[in-house]
């Protein structure tokens, strides 16, 4: 996928470019930016380890565990037909605490996981199960308590006050995800129906 | 809603205040398991910079020819009736299918408008409460060998719709 949408976006630009006289600025911005990205990622190591080493911290004192155990009613809510003590519960909980933490890397192996047990709660068939569809909107829709990259994004560009859309995206992301869910509750119940 | 803000100041040293003090209680030692997890931070930014050097380099030049802007002219009528700035199209278009290319976007609207500019909050808020939905959806079930998806795509869908209203909102009355 990305092949051919960074492919089209050169080759789109450098037509572009041509066609509005713009050649001269294109030569200049391809070699800024390769510079950007690199002083963008120097950035992005100081705020992410900043991170990655708090919630190491988190990891050892045992506080994700403890929010993946408080979640299980939540999941009874979610998934009604998986059986209670089933290992996908363990793997959707860590899936969505680390998505909920910002730890995109852990939480997608995960993930992965938790596919391929509803699969087999599934038998196997190629039709997704309601409680695929309910994982997927949910995972999706993005629920995340620090969006650490985006601050690290906004210090690098000169924000006065990286920090300020917190309270803002925590809101958006709540809602958004409370909309998938009842999204989720409501097409588990029509599908039912039918 | 000024409470959003007071949210925004106070989250980050209450969530390291929070893990710290309880790990300090639980006998935890602190700064080595601190110093162990940043160096996955170096990990996670190393893998991803070759990544973003060929996206900041495609963006770049897809700004300095005039796509962007030309693209932004192309569906503002559409966009003016909806109230949603014609700038940040092309940013939640790509945001469904690749997260890398939607920040190199984004970084690109920081460095046009500013960080704290209406286009610069706005777009940070929309890509906090957003995922990439096209390529999630190809891994997972890719992963679990499912061909039919069924209402798994408008959920996901409707999900990133109310968030990027719920930006557009949120933003107005915030800042």
């Amino acid at each position: 996928m990305l092949n051919y949408l960074w492919g089209f976006m050169i080759i789109i630009g450098i037509v572009v470019g041509v066609l509005n006289g713009n050649i001269g600025e294109i030569s200049t911005a391809s070699i800024n930016s390769a510079k950007e990205a690199v002083s963008l990622c120097i950035t992005m190591l100081g705020v992410m380890s900043l991170w990655t080493g708090i919630m190491q911290v988190a990891k050892s004192a045992g506080i994700t565990d403890a929010f993946t155990k408080i979640l299980r009613p939540v999941l009874r809510l979610l998934f009604p037909k998986i059986p209670k003590d089933h290992i996908v519960n363990e793997y959707i909980a860590s899936n969505m605490i680390a998505n909920i933490l910002g730890l995109g890397w852990a939480a997608t192996p995960m993930g992965l996981k938790a596919m391929s047990e509803l699969k087999k709660l599934n038998r196997n068939g190629d039709t997704a199960s309601c409680d695929m569809c309910t994982f997927l909107i949910i995972n999706i829709s993005s629920l995340q308590l620090i969006p650490v990259n985006i601050i690290a994004y906004r210090s690098q560009y000169g924000s006065v006050s990286p920090t300020e859309i917190l309270g803002a995206a925590l809101a958006s992301t709540t809602i958004s995800t409370i909309a998938g869910v009842l999204f989720s509750l409501v097409a588990r119940r029509l599908s039912k129906l039918n | 809603m000024q409470f959003l803000l007071y949210v925004s100041d106070y989250i980050i040293p209450f969530v390291i205040f929070y893990i710290v003090g309880f790990a300090l209680l639980m006998k935890v030692p602190v700064f080595s398991e601190f110093t162990k997890g940043a160096e996955d931070g170096f990990k996670v930014v190393f893998n991803i910079l070759p990544t973003l050097i060929g996206l900041m380099i495609a963006i770049g030049i897809l700004r300095a020819s005039g796509t962007l802007n030309l693209l932004a002219g192309l569906v503002r009528p559409v966009t003016s009736l909806l109230h949603f700035p014609s700038e940040l199209v092309p940013l939640v278009t790509v945001k469904l299918f690749s997260s890398s290319a939607a920040t190199s976007l984004l970084l690109d609207i920081f460095k046009e408008y500013g960080p704290d500019s209406y286009l610069g909050r706005l777009s940070s808020i929309i890509m906090s409460c957003t995922e990439t939905v096209f390529y999630t959806m190809s891994v997972y079930f890719m992963t679990a060998g499912v061909k039919k998806t069924r209402y798994t795509l408008v959920g996901a869908l409707f999900a990133t719709i109310t968030g990027i209203i719920a930006s557009v909102v949120i933003t107005k009355i915030v800042f």
